[in-house]
């Protein structure tokens, strides 16, 4: 049991620290302590954590650019909203509704990943990274011009205008093209939201430190030496790929059941929300996952809380984010809070310790 | 070393978290009712938002000189959503922490609707200037200043049926906006009562939208004689310069989003001589509330106001209106005064800016006559019929 917690121990600490911040969140929210903003943001921080997380497996385990994270968050988005919106009402209770709407976003995105993994994970560095951003694109166009209703013969499908589905007058849009999906049930909830925080940590927590994780890291340290003793190369990137897009499928569907109306912008699925997603991962540490469950909550709270600037604030934003790269990650930033941290008594001894 | 790092990092969201809290819980009894308005400051549709901004502060200010509504004062504060649905809902929560009763918003579609759902669970009173789709006003608390797509489709199919401008009409739209896609859907859909035939409908997206020549092209190939435009100003100035150097000669007919064409840069007003567009509101229409409007408003910001302005500026006296005609005061809680405007909704009538005694049905959606106005002589005129 000891030996147990002594190997899993920054597991351990990880979802110690996730456990304690719901607790403390949890206990603030039945206070009634928090105002309707920090309530309102609880469920997108959630997805956010979530996305960082998967991406670091991509960006930090596998060591691939990848620019087409907000695309598989898109699929896991829009097919589980368009399960819910067919099954509301048919499938009670809501939860159960809600599982299942998890396992399909986590399917379709993981069944995307898998194939556009195939041809493109043959691909390194630059190349993977524009080829993920047009997949990315692609997807969201698709979607844009997607119609599909329903009525009393069935589902009606175009991908002209919603006009050519022919709907009897009583007819249901599920997906109306570039105004998406209307109404979806509101199933998320920030413990639902923190469920699948610790379930998306324990899975890729384990999975560095499993065999195939290390297979992984091995191909991401060295792809010769790798194949050299034996690695099946294409087949452990295909599945640390897979399982990344398939947790932004995951993040996809808490996002999409927080919001009454889905649409694929430019600004949500888009490549901005990619570059985003990849600005989490940079700043918190590549390949650091408490990293980036920690900068994602603060630059998704950071523009929320600069409100008080009104148009300055997506200005300062930006400064803050520079201001935060470097004193994060600079050379002489680094050495400068090293020289800082010598000086205290407290760290003194661990610092020395656990140099990196 | 990288612990410290990490350290920082949770200091820093715990001084966040505590920062969050210290803004709220000040729901003290003030006597002024707060107006809340939310649309997109930053970005690509910021020219929207700060039109609602700006026209709604207008209103806003010539109440509170002349008294307030039933002698309490409007306090107002607006958000930026950067025209995204989940900003959009953060807005409306930042405004809810100030202490906000009344919401005017969001300004466009997606995010209305997006917010409506919010604001339907606490049952707040919402009117949106300019979400014009039909969700918009899904839920019994929200209310439009402006016509519903659908019916802007209608009201235009009509117009060209009645006034006989053509017999074949071809339609260009942007595939990947909700408004354009909107009007389209139902001007196709009325066009098959009237005495008109749609011989081409061409899409374009957001992301191509510089050429036209290939819809244009098809237009002119089916033998259209009219090019309807449910889209906005700036790609049909594209469209009217292209059309003219081709030499093709359509009239052009398009709706609200047209207003603001004869203010592109660059753009050669002779070009849109003629075009004909359903809008309810001209800048320089001559009645003296709007030129009033349109003084205040560049006095304040330096621009002529557009549609967007007007309907905000519209929004803000409808508020009035139904407060002074449900006698609410501002110690209501936001539920109880969200129920006694709605009832008034039915039953007031307002003359604004964008329409003369607009009504509103059970649905929410606003009831106006559409002005149909031409170009001529590089300016808006009304047309009388």
């Amino acid at each position: 049991m000891k030996e147990l917690f002594k190997k899993n121990k920054d597991t351990l600490i990880t979802l110690g620290i996730v456990t304690g911040a719901y607790i403390v969140i949890e206990i603030l929210l039945k206070a009634g302590a928090l105002s309707s903003l920090f309530k309102g943001l609880l469920v997108p921080l959630c997805a956010y954590i979530i996305l960082a997380v998967s991406l670091n497996l991509t960006v930090g385990i596998l060591g691939e650019l990848s620019l087409g994270h907000a695309g598989f968050m898109c699929i896991g988005a829009f097919t589980s909203a368009f399960f819910s919106k067919i099954t509301v009402g048919v499938i009670n209770p809501g939860w159960l509704r809600f599982v299942f709407a998890i396992l399909i976003g986590f399917f379709f995105a993981g069944l995307f990943g898998f194939l556009i993994g195939m041809p493109v994970l043959r691909l390194k560095g630059d190349y993977l990274a524009i080829v993920t951003l047009a997949f990315g694109e692609i997807i969201k166009n698709i979607i844009n011009v997607l119609y599909i209703g329903r009525d009393s013969k069935g589902l009606h499908f175009s991908i002209k205008d919603s006009v050519s589905l022919g709907l009897e007058e009583d007819g249901q849009m599920l997906i109306n093209g570039a105004q998406g999906i209307t109404g979806t049930p509101k199933d998320s909830t920030f413990t639902a939201g923190f469920i699948l925080i610790m379930i998306t940590l324990v899975i890729i927590l384990n999975f560095i430190k499993s065999r195939e994780g290390r297979a992984v890291m091995a191909i991401r340290d060295n792809v010769i030496a790798a194949e050299s003793v034996g690695i099946n190369v294409t087949k452990y990137k295909l599945l640390a790929f897979s399982l990344s897009a398939a947790l932004a499928g995951v993040a996809g569907v808490l996002y999409s059941h927080n919001l009454n109306s889905l649409m694929a912008t430019t600004k949500n699925f888009g490549y901005n929300m990619s570059i985003m997603i990849l600005v989490f991962v940079v700043l918190g540490g590549i390949g650091s996952i408490r990293g980036s469950v920690i900068s994602a909550i603060i630059l998704t709270l950071l523009p929320e809380l600069l409100r008080g600037l009104s148009t300055y604030r997506m200005l300062i934003y930006a400064i803050v984010l520079i201001a935060m790269m470097l004193f994060n990650w600079a050379p002489s930033a680094r050495a400068f809070r090293e020289r800082m941290v010598a000086k205290l008594p407290f760290f003194k001894k661990k610092s020395a310790e656990k140099e990196v | 070393m990288r612990k410290l790092g990490k350290l920082t990092g949770v200091v820093l969201s715990a001084v966040m978290a505590v920062s969050m809290l210290a803004g709220c819980g000040s729901q003290a009894k003030s006597g002024a009712f707060k107006i809340g308005a939310i649309g997109p400051f930053t970005g690509d549709a910021a020219i929207y938002g700060l039109a609602v901004k700006n026209g709604a502060d207008i209103a806003i200010k010539e109440i509170n000189e002349a008294g307030g509504i039933n002698g309490f004062k409007i306090e107002y504060n607006s958000q930026d959503d950067e025209l995204d649905n989940e900003k959009s809902v953060n807005a409306y929560n930042a405004l809810k922490d100030w202490g906000m009763q009344i919401l005017v918003g969001s300004t466009t579609s997606g995010c209305s609707i997006a917010v409506s759902a919010e604001s339907s669970a606490d049952n707040m009173f919402q009117l949106t200037p300019s979400g014009s789709a039909k969700d918009c006003i899904a839920t019994p608390n929200a209310f439009q200043v402006c016509f519903n797509d659908p019916n802007q489709g209608i009201a235009s199919a009509q117009y060209i049926g009645s006034n006989k401008l053509a017999s074949k009409v071809a339609v260009i739209y942007n595939s990947s906006d909700p408004y354009s896609n909107g009007i389209y859907e139902k001007f196709a859909k009325e066009a098959a009562n009237q005495p008109f035939e749609i011989v081409s409908a061409e899409a374009f997206t957001s992301d191509s939208k510089s050429d036209f020549s290939v819809q244009l092209q098809k237009a002119k190939e089916n033998g259209a004689e009219l090019v309807f435009l449910p889209i906005y100003y700036s790609e049909a100035s594209l469209i009217l310069t292209q059309s003219a150097s081709a030499g093709y000669g359509f009239k052009f007919f398009g709706c609200d989003g047209l207003d603001g064409i004869l203010g592109v840069d660059n753009f050669d007003k002779s070009l849109a001589e003629g075009v004909m567009l359903l809008t309810p509101f001209a800048a320089d229409a001559t009645d003296e509330k709007t030129q009033s409007f349109v003084k205040k408003y560049q006095e304040a910001y330096g621009e002529i106001p557009n549609q967007f302005a007007a309907d905000a500026y519209d929004a803000i006296y409808i508020i009035k209106a139904a407060i002074e005609a449900a006698n609410a005061t501002p110690d209501m809680s936001v539920s109880d005064l969200c129920e006694a405007m709605k009832v008034q909704m039915g039953k007031i009538s307002v003359d604004g800016l964008t329409g003369l005694s607009m009504t509103w049905d059970e649905e929410g959606a606003v009831n106006k006559a559409p002005k149909a106005m031409e170009i001529k002589n590089g300016e808006y005129a009304l047309i009388q019929n």
